[in-house]
């Protein structure tokens, strides 16, 4: 991470303050120094000077956002992204770290392309954080060197995408990444009953003449994962869990003490099936977005703690890519940009989530899922990673003026509530709005 | 959303008024006059996927309207060097054409070109979604035997779920006022097909579906899309074929109808299918007039 700067000091006067790794919600001073939380203080309370100094009032202060789901496509898929583009999007969405899924062309599961990916030259402006392959080329077989990635950076494993069905295999890699206290993330479908699927099984895909992926896809690998990862204690993390089914195997195995922990992204707690309306290839996504009764569990589960986080999976496609025939067209659509507006509308504004709660899906899980040391929170000495926003701004997204490379989003023209007014990446501003 | 409002995506989109003067111009374009309504326009058919009945009546129904027909295939152009649908419509648009009738193995194709294109798009049959001018000859074709569609009952009966055949006529029949009754087993029917339309029956037994039926519309088993789904034919065959035997608990005036191909001795057995209360071949010739109406009201002629 040598292309953040760290020296300088700035002064964000007056937000309010939320902090859920410290319990706090008030109204305070923070004064960040050198790249770190040098004092948190009521205010008008900090002793410290700064050479500069933020004023946020109105707005809310918290510690930085951090994605535990992007596809950030390089190496190999600069057309569609760029490490560059993509933590560039990832700022502006409020995002002060990103972790990256492996699998980009060639698969990152090696130490040499773990710490490419890390290199100055990538331009990154945010924190980067690799998740490499579990096995070699995302194949399913053989395991990774898992200690190697780690001492190169990666911070989980898995084979996004193509989910490890080998029973074997899938215990291997919790024992062994359980002991290096490494999650396993694991994108629970079970692809040998969802060939050719393209989109939810439910009434809109039989309209539509799309085949349909069923909610037993999904559950099943998670009930067995939840299983084997009682049995090995190792982490299993369940990516952008989809489905009511899924959800009651992760409350199950929560309730064993087995260490699961899942994510959700925005567009699962938002939009349903019947979006895909005409045929639209940008509410193409695996998993698909569900029926209403997999939202409501979904809602339920973001107000009652069993899921954990919220996560973009954050899929760019080149517009060529996507405007094809719906059955030909890529999984996948953007998400760092819209993540925050979608959960202030959606679940904030419109179910009374309390914004600590939103804070605490959106950072301080993800750093404690991931065991990113030193983020997720402003305690003093922590890394000056800052997301400021405006929890009442009504705003339109527009995806031409997305800095991400790609524009494939369904959320083209939403209204939302809430928006990221500035980041900041090691006590340095990498976003800031008007 | 199509560009052009003439596009013909599906019978989804249509109101009855939109129907019925499909139907009514339909009626007017079966005298077998020429009526050279597009005389010299320009008419693709691009078709990525075989056909036989539809390809032929749609380029009868140009060329008796005096249009210029290029009849584009998946195998013998540039689709085969790579050049994607939405690219191959901007270079037909290109080269003149007034409208592009498609047949593509991609449910939702025909919407997808018609987002990029400036000329009428006319589905010629997309994936397991829509068959839209198959809807409208059959409706047409029946109406050629009862009164109206109004309370009709119809039986469609075989594989519902690989069938645009089928969509497309729920959307129709429903819409107009038909009692439509869906038949077959549950992976050629799943309960989601009860949410096409209101008032849609669905049963398991044959017997059941067919009793009191006006019409009885028999539908192939599609091999080539069977994915997942292992139907042992025998069986399927003792359960859901029509026999003359099972005929004769549909109304005595009741007519069978199949959109073809037809698979003698499996959906319904060779007797039948030839027999008095067949209008399968009817259907086949009301394709060109019925195509004929689309394709005047597609390029704003009629």
């Amino acid at each position: 991470m040598s292309a953040i700067r760290k020296n300088g000091s700035i002064l964000i006067k007056g937000g309010r303050v939320i902090d859920p790794a410290q319990n706090i919600d008030a109204d305070m001073d923070l004064l960040l120094r050198d790249g770190f939380v040098a004092e948190l203080a009521p205010k008008g309370k900090v002793r410290g000077s700064a050479d500069e100094s933020f004023d946020a009032r109105g707005l809310v202060v918290c510690p930085g956002f951090i994605d535990l789901h992007a596809h950030l496509r390089e190496p190999g898929q600069s057309h569609k992204e760029t490490i560059a583009t993509g933590t560039r999007a990832a700022a502006a969405g409020g995002f002060t770290s990103v972790c990256c899924m492996p699998n980009t062309s060639p698969v990152n599961d090696s130490a040499r392309i773990t710490a490419w990916m890390l290199e100055a030259e990538r331009g990154a402006v945010v924190n980067v954080f690799p998740v490499a392959a579990a096995t070699l080329g995302s194949e399913g077989k053989q395991l990774s060197d898992y200690a190697g990635l780690q001492k190169a950076g990666a911070v989980a494993v898995t084979d996004d995408g193509k989910p490890i069905l080998d029973e074997t295999v899938m215990r291997d890699a919790l024992r062994l990444a359980g002991a290096l206290n490494m999650p396993v993330v694991q994108h629970a479908e079970d692809t040998r009953h969802t060939a050719h699927c393209v989109m939810h099984d439910g009434p809109t895909a039989f309209r539509l003449g799309l085949r349909g992926m069923s909610a037993d896809a999904e559950a099943n690998i998670v009930e067995r994962d939840v299983n084997f990862a009682r049995n090995t204690n190792g982490h299993l993390h369940v990516a952008h869990i989809s489905t009511a089914a899924a959800l009651k195997a992760v409350r199950r195995g929560k309730k064993s003490r087995a260490r699961i922990t899942c994510e959700v992204t925005p567009h699962h707690f938002s939009l349903l099936d019947e979006n895909v309306g005409d045929f639209d290839t940008n509410c193409k996504m695996n998993p698909p977005l569900r029926s209403a009764a997999d939202r409501e569990a979904i809602l339920a589960a973001l107000d009652d703690g069993a899921i954990d986080a919220i996560a973009t999976d954050h899929a760019p496609h080149a517009a060529h890519e996507k405007n094809v025939e719906f059955d030909r067209a890529p999984f996948g659509i953007t998400g760092l940009e819209t993540a925050l507006g979608l959960a202030i509308t959606r679940l904030h504004r419109e179910r009374k989530m309390a914004l600590p709660r939103l804070v605490e899906l959106m950072s301080t899980n993800p750093a404690r899922i991931f065991n990113l040391r030193g983020r997720g929170s402003l305690v003093r000495g922590s890394f000056a990673d800052v997301t400021v926003f405006d929890p009442a701004k009504r705003w339109t997204f527009e995806a031409a003026k997305s800095l991400s490379k790609s524009k494939n989003t369904p959320f083209d023209g939403c209204q939302l509530v809430g928006k990221v007014v500035a980041t900041l990446v090691a006590g340095h501003f990498v976003h800031r709005n008007g | 959303m199509a560009k052009r409002p003439h596009s013909l995506l599906g019978i989804e989109q249509l109101a009855p008024d939109e129907i019925n003067a499909l139907l009514r111009l339909t009626r007017r374009m079966a005298g077998g006059r020429p009526r050279p309504l597009l005389r010299d326009r320009r008419i693709a058919l691009l078709f990525y996927e075989a056909s036989t009945r539809t390809r032929t009546s749609f380029e009868y129904a140009a060329k008796a309207l005096g249009a210029q027909t290029a009849l584009i295939s998946s195998q013998s152009s540039s689709i085969e060097k790579g050049e994607s649908l939405v690219d191959t419509g901007y270079t037909l648009q290109a080269l003149g054409a007034q409208a592009i009738i498609l047949r593509h193995p991609s449910s939702g194709a025909a919407s997808t070109l018609a987002r990029f294109i400036d000329i009428p798009v006319v589905n010629a049959g997309d994936g397991m979604h829509e068959h839209p001018s198959q809807a409208l000859l059959d409706a047409y074709t029946m109406l050629r035997h009862k009164k109206t569609l109004r309370g009709l009952r119809v039986a469609i009966v075989g594989d519902i779920y690989h069938s645009r055949v089928a969509r497309s006529n729920v959307f129709l029949l429903a819409r107009m006022g038909a009692q439509v009754t869906l038949c077959g087993p549950p992976d050629f029917l799943p309960d989601a097909a009860a949410s096409l339309a209101k008032g849609l029956r669905i049963t398991r037994h044959l017997d059941d579906a067919i009793r009191g039926a006006d019409v009885v519309m028999m539908l192939r088993i599609q091999k080539e899309r069977l994915v997942h789904r292992h139907i042992n034919l025998e069986d399927y065959t003792a359960a859901y074929q029509l026999t003359a035997e099972k005929l004769k608990l549909a109304r005595r005036d009741a007519i069978v109808m199949h959109p073809g191909p037809i698979v003698r001795g499996l959906e319904l057995t060779s007797d039948v299918a030839d027999g008095p209360q067949s209008v399968i071949r009817e259907q086949v010739a009301n394709g060109v007039p019925v195509r004929m109406a689309i394709l005047a009201t597609a390029v704003g002629a009629a």
